[in-house]
């Protein structure tokens, strides 16, 4: 297959994918005990479109995502004991605790950020993609976004210029059938959003936003032709958000009959039985094993780390007196 | 020194930061072949190709937006909006995004983009098209915000502007573009942003403007000399940061203060300068600052509606007068 993960890199996403979903079930039950702050929105279920998307780039790529990121920050290859720490407001935090879960940024790892404005990540992709075309740098940006901000007038926009101008960017659009609490076929005259790429003169297509494999090889295929100056790709990766909207969401309006079928398609699940099939169980049960130390010392070292100190941000000084 | 227009003096520090630096590219509606519908980019296409001066479609949101995202990714981009009045478009992408993230990833990424546009009334451009949204702009922190009414200051603070590591809006002004001055030729004078300067030296009020409200504190000023009042004007030249010691130093001669702006009066720039003043200047007071704005409504289009509500030399005399009555 072209573009395919190797075993190893299928590991390493299998791996990023166990971290990540029990940093989310790990920070759920925080929020149930009150102990942490502000609503924590999380990616269970949509884990394979953010890791295996970021680890079909190179580490100097860069990406965007919305306020539902971790899969991609853990996916781009962010610490995860840096990401607890922000996400709990410490000193040691990606932002040290200025940003909160939704707004990491890592310039070393090129995430140049969550964004909680639904849209915006798309122009920000398109900005970096004109930024790297007008100094002639080998990289690609990629836009990490959901069927909610494809709605939004801005999109059109981005999507316009990046097709016009052949930017070297990939949008990959998660779909998770939810705009907060509103499906998608309430937002959308169309339930395949891919098809408005022909609209902007670039490839588009849809995958299994479940599967990995497929994931990786799309998204890879863009960032090729993106680096050939051949211009974005519109992916749009169906996949399914099994919790709510976030940890203030009340629910109700998520029917078991219409969870049920994406929870047999669990995207780790699928990942170890094909893992399995090349490396064997035992190997893929260590890989989980591993995820779960990591992710536990990431916890404890992070919960053990020092609250900030306020300092007022002096370059956006209101006056100057000299 | 070159006698140039305003106009002329954009476009020679445009040229300059172009040449000196190959991370610096302008993008907006209409700059590129056509050379912009102010002729500020005139010929900047044919010097630096389509790669690095470009024509956009209609698309502010997305292009203010990209502005913020190609600064934190290594360029150094300008965008022009087209009028002031289009501000409104770009407000997330100011508000939400170059705002925040300098705090927030500080250390990690710098924003150096600049925004210029042009506001202003005065030739029947109607309701859309002949706003001073100063205020939007300058209620923003981590963002600068200038205002410069001399084609020097237009040179040297663009120069500036552009090699400023935060973002900076850089408003310019219709009437502005064909008034001629001195300006340096050499390429490395910049002025610097956050100065005031004082425009006329005086005793007796201060008079405290931006862009082309100075020209018509100028004006009012030769009014009250006639009645041998002797005012300062003070080009504030940047609105933020304010430079507040040239605020103070102005009213510890004067004892006395009018600010003058072209927005809406209501929450507007002058609002903010006249708190300063009392947070600031109390003490040195002999009398209340008065407020010389926009009156609180649309800009209408005909010849004497117009003139009816922009700001002028005359309005701006009689509020000295009446501060000093």
């Amino acid at each position: 297959m072209q573009n395919a993960p190797s075993i190893e890199e299928q590991m390493e996403i299998h791996r990023r994918m166990i971290l990540t979903r029990r940093l989310e079930e790990i920070l759920g039950g925080l929020a149930k005990d009150g102990k942490t702050r502000g609503p924590l929105h999380r990616c269970d279920g949509q884990e394979a479109v953010g890791v295996a998307g970021c680890m079909a780039l190179r580490a100097n790529d860069y990406v965007c995502t919305t306020h539902r990121g971790h899969h991609v920050y853990v996916g781009k290859g962010m610490d995860p004991r840096r990401i607890v720490a922000e996400i709990m407001g410490r000193e040691t935090g990606y932002c040290r605790g200025r940003g909160g879960h939704m707004l990491l940024g890592d310039a070393s790892t090129g995430m140049i950020g969550g964004n909680a404005i639904v849209g915006a990540g798309i122009p920000a992709a398109a900005g970096m993609a004109l930024s790297i075309q007008v100094m002639k740098e080998d990289r690609v940006a990629m836009a990490v976004f959901g069927d909610g901000a494809a709605q939004t007038g801005i999109a059109h926009e981005a999507m316009n210029m990046a097709g016009l101008w052949k930017l070297p960017v990939i949008f990959l659009l998660e779909n998770n059938q939810y705009g907060l609490t509103v499906r998608q076929e309430v937002q959308s005259p169309v339930e395949d959003l891919f098809i408005r790429a022909a609209g902007y003169g670039m490839p588009g297509l849809k995958v299994d936003g479940n599967d990995v494999v497929a994931v990786y090889q799309a998204v890879a295929e863009a960032a090729a032709r993106a680096r050939r100056n051949d211009g974005p790709t519109l992916i749009e990766a169906k996949t399914y958000r099994m919790q709510g909207f976030s940890t203030s969401d009340m629910g109700g309006y998520q029917s078991e009959a219409e969870m049920a079928p994406w929870r047999d398609r669990d995207p780790i699940r699928l990942s170890a039985e094909t893992l399995s099939k090349s490396i064997g169980s035992e190997a893929v049960a260590e890989i989980a094993e591993a995820a779960e130390v990591e992710i536990q010392a990431a916890f404890a070292l992070a919960l053990a780390d020092p609250f900030p100190v306020f300092e007022f941000h002096r370059p956006s000084g209101a006056y100057t007196e000299v | 020194m070159a006698i140039m227009r305003y106009a002329e003096a954009l476009n020679a520090a445009l040229r300059e930061e172009m040449g000196r630096d190959p991370r610096v590219f302008m993008f907006g509606e209409d700059i590129g072949r056509y050379g912009g519908v102010f002729k500020v980019s005139r010929g900047l296409m044919d010097e630096f190709g389509e790669g690095r001066i470009r024509d956009t479609p209609i698309s502010e949101q997305a292009l203010t937006a990209m502005a913020v995202s190609a600064a934190m990714t290594g360029t150094r981009p300008i965008l022009e909006i087209m009028y002031a009045d289009f501000v409104p478009l770009c407000m997330d992408a100011l508000v939400n995004q170059a705002s925040v993230f300098g705090y927030l990833w500080e250390g990690q990424i710098e924003i150096p983009f600049v925004l210029r546009t042009q506001g202003g009334g005065g030739v029947g451009t109607g309701a859309q098209h002949a706003k001073s949204l100063d205020v939007f702009l300058a209620h923003i922190p981590g963002i600068k915000v200038v205002a410069p009414v001399t084609p020097a200051d237009a040179k040297g603070m663009l120069k500036a502007a552009i090699r400023d590591p935060q973002p900076v809006i850089f408003l310019e002004h219709k009437l502005l573009y064909n008034t001629r001055g001195e300006v340096a030729n050499e390429e490395d004078v910049l002025v610097p942003l956050g100065k005031a300067r004082v425009a006329i030296s005086g005793t007796d009020i201060s008079i405290f403007a931006s862009s082309k409200m100075v020209v018509e504190a100028e004006a009012a000023a030769k009014l009250l000399a006639k009645d041998g009042i002797g005012a300062e004007v003070i080009d504030l030249r940047t609105l933020r940061p304010l430079d507040l010691s040239a605020i103070k130093a102005s009213i510890a001669k004067t004892h006395h203060a009018v600010v003058v702006n072209e927005g809406w009066n209501f929450c507007g720039y002058v609002s903010e300068l006249s708190a300063t003043i009392m947070d600031h200047c109390f003490d040195d007071l002999d009398a209340p600052v008065s407020r010389v704005a926009m009156p609180d409504m649309p800009i209408p289009y005909s010849e004497p509606l117009e003139a009816a509500v922009i700001p002028n030399a005359s309005r701006i005399a009689e509020a000295a007068r009446r501060t000093l009555a």
